[in-house]
């Protein structure tokens, strides 16, 4: 047993259940005092009702998409980062973010009517523009097609990289792909100049409409994607020792790295699906793992969900708390954050090798 | 190449193997004895890792390669990894595992990829942790430890596999003298209980210490015999131009680079 990583999974769940309370208590009038209402109905049952009903349907399934989200891209960029012997891995690194955008940009396109819907929400919103605010169909359209453009561009990737067997040429191609599908955004985007404001909104990521059905679709996607991986943790090891080192062990390496690559574009495509593009989340989270501590895959796995749920989720609360009654693109928050952080790492490794 | 009573550990007939389009090894024949230390040496670029990991069934290969008398190719991958142990060079290496776990990878081929370890897997990865002194690092990472120090620990998960045949591309890389004579002492150990040792080395006095030594130059083998031989010592001057002779030193063989 691994004391040490017992141990960062603990503080890191008791990190996310405070986190939770906060999420619920911060709302468009900065921090608000709503376990006072829900507690004691007694003293004004009206307001006790409008705080269970802000809770219930607003912040606290956002709050909990804002973790099944983090969650999601911690264990794709964990996965990512093992799959690619590659530190700077990240879950977007296949084209599935440029194949989400596109998608949703089509999408966008194809609903012209839509818009309409969309930026009369927007006004009321404020600050915040979100796509999901429109009809359930406009969200259902929306979701469906982020996801399925993620999980074809991953699948073009392949394709263009003729199979799994070379790293360089799926990193390349997931490049490509990355460059290509972005270009034929910004394409679609210029004939539809009605949809910019609802795009801008899935680039920046946002976990403000997240509902009950989309926590529970993220959490069970979750939990199978750490139960695929969790299982595949030895391998990654034995992968992480080098190609030759894994063959010579009798491992399977194309048919492992398949299911792998099935993994991340789905956790990834199911994650941009709900909340749009959150920049840096999965690229971090693993890395602030192993600054902590050396573990194997199956822990890191399970800690980077954590730590990504963690990262979501505090940004999540920023977002809505630095500038109320507004609200942050929390995309924004995790991008400077994410930038902060790897600028730093940056230099202590810098700082490192001029010692050594 | 003298016809040899022992049975054979791998066989390869007419092995051809082509990188990137350039022919690396041209259909090589080759009969490793079983239960004997075999070093394979040559100039840079004479084919040796190649041959090496083609035996190992880890590079496409056109011929014929048999391991302990079965085609290699129509081997389970697993089998063939519980037969056949393998360690590389340069590869990138798991910094974040711990010692023990790096060397429980060596017993992945006798378990479940779920199934957790048990009891003769812990006692296979103590006895090779202890067999190549980085018993006392296992709760370390790989990344903390020095070039040397990882060599050591990376050779110890080959050990773990507890296979018969034993590959190995320039093991002591980073060793210093000692872990190099402690590595001598170890594959003669091995040796001794009945496992065959292929080595790739550069290290030509090293390499002498062998049984037998299969010398290459430019993807073929110029000689294949008995390393106390000196139709052996004679092969190994004539690849490296004569720029060293092999020369006997208390009892052992060394080589000395001529300076003409």
């Amino acid at each position: 047993m691994n004391v040490a990583a017992l141990r960062l999974a603990v503080i890191l769940l008791v990190l996310s259940a405070a986190l939770m309370l906060l999420g619920v208590c911060v709302g468009s009038a900065g921090f608000e005092d709503l376990l006072r209402p829900l507690l004691h109905p007694q003293i004004d049952p009206d307001q006790s009702a409008l705080a269970a009903q802000i809770v219930l349907d607003i912040r606290l399934p956002r709050t909990i998409g804002a973790w099944t989200a983090g969650a999601l891209l911690g264990l794709a960029g964990a996965v990512a980062q093992g799959l690619f012997r590659n530190p700077l891995a990240d879950p977007y690194l296949l084209g599935s973010a440029s194949g989400a955008a596109l998608a949703v940009a089509l999408a966008l396109l194809a609903m012209g009517g839509a818009s309409g819907m969309l930026g009369g929400s927007m006004m009321s919103a404020g600050a915040t523009f979100s796509l999901y605010s429109g009809s359930l169909l406009v969200r259902l359209g929306l979701t469906g097609a982020a996801f399925v453009g993620a999980v074809l561009a991953v699948l073009v990737t392949l394709i263009l990289s003729r199979g799994v067997q070379h790293t360089l040429r799926l990193l390349l191609a997931g490049v490509v792909v990355g460059v290509v599908l972005g270009a034929a955004t910004q394409l679609v985007l210029l004939f539809s100049p009605e949809s910019l404001q609802a795009m801008q909104s899935f680039m920046l990521g946002s976990t403000a409409f997240a509902g009950w059905a989309a926590c529970g679709l993220m959490g069970v996607v979750w939990l199978l994607g750490v139960a695929i991986a969790w299982a595949l943790g030895r391998v990654l090891d034995g992968l992480s020792l080098g190609e030759t080192t894994a063959s010579s062990l009798g491992l399977p390496v194309a048919s492992i790295r398949m299911v792998l690559i099935g993994v991340l574009a789905i956790a990834t495509g199911t994650a941009v699906a709900q909340t749009g593009l959150i920049a840096f989340v999965g690229l971090a989270a693993p890395h602030l793992v192993r600054s902590v501590l050396s573990t194997g895959y199956r822990w890191l796995i399970v800690l980077a969900s954590l730590m990504g749920a963690v990262l979501l989720m505090a940004a999540d609360v920023l977002a809505r708390w630095l500038i109320a009654p507004q609200e942050l693109p929390v995309g924004v928050v995790t991008a400077v954050l994410g930038g902060a952080y790897l600028l730093w790492l940056m230099h202590r490794n810098t700082m490192a090798q001029g010692a050594a | 190449m003298s016809a040899s009573t022992t049975s054979s550990a791998l066989k390869a007939q007419q092995l051809q193997v082509s990188l990137m389009g350039r022919p690396v090894l041209h259909g090589l024949d080759l009969d490793i004895a079983a239960g004997q230390w075999t070093s394979i040496v040559g100039p840079n670029g004479a084919g040796k890792s190649t041959l090496l990991k083609a035996l190992a069934g880890l590079l496409p290969a056109a011929g014929h390669i048999e391991l302990l008398g079965q085609p290699l190719h129509s081997l389970p991958a697993r089998t063939r990894a519980l037969q056949m142990a393998w360690l590389g060079q340069n590869e990138s290496t798991g910094d974040d595992l711990k010692v023990w776990d790096v060397a429980m990878l060596g017993r992945l081929p006798s378990q479940s990829w779920l199934g957790a370890s048990n009891p003769v897997d812990h006692a296979a990865v103590e006895q090779a942790l202890r067999a190549t002194h980085a018993w006392e690092w296992r709760e370390r990472a790989l990344g903390q430890l020095s070039a040397g120090e990882r060599q050591r620990v990376l050779l110890a998960r080959a050990l773990a596999v507890q296979a018969q045949v034993l590959l190995m591309d320039e093991p002591l890389a980073n060793l210093d003298p000692p872990h190099q004579a402690d590595w001598l002492q170890l594959v003669r150990a091995l040796v001794a209980q009945g496992c065959t040792v292929v080595s790739v080395l550069h290290e030509i006095s090293m390499a002498l210490n062998a049984d037998t030594m299969v010398v290459m130059a430019q993807g073929r083998i110029t000689h294949h015999g008995p390393c106390a031989d000196a139709q052996t010592h004679r092969a190994v001057e004539q690849v490296f131009d004569h720029r060293m002779a092999v020369h006997a030193l208390a009892g052992q063989w060394v080589t000395i680079p001529s300076t003409t």
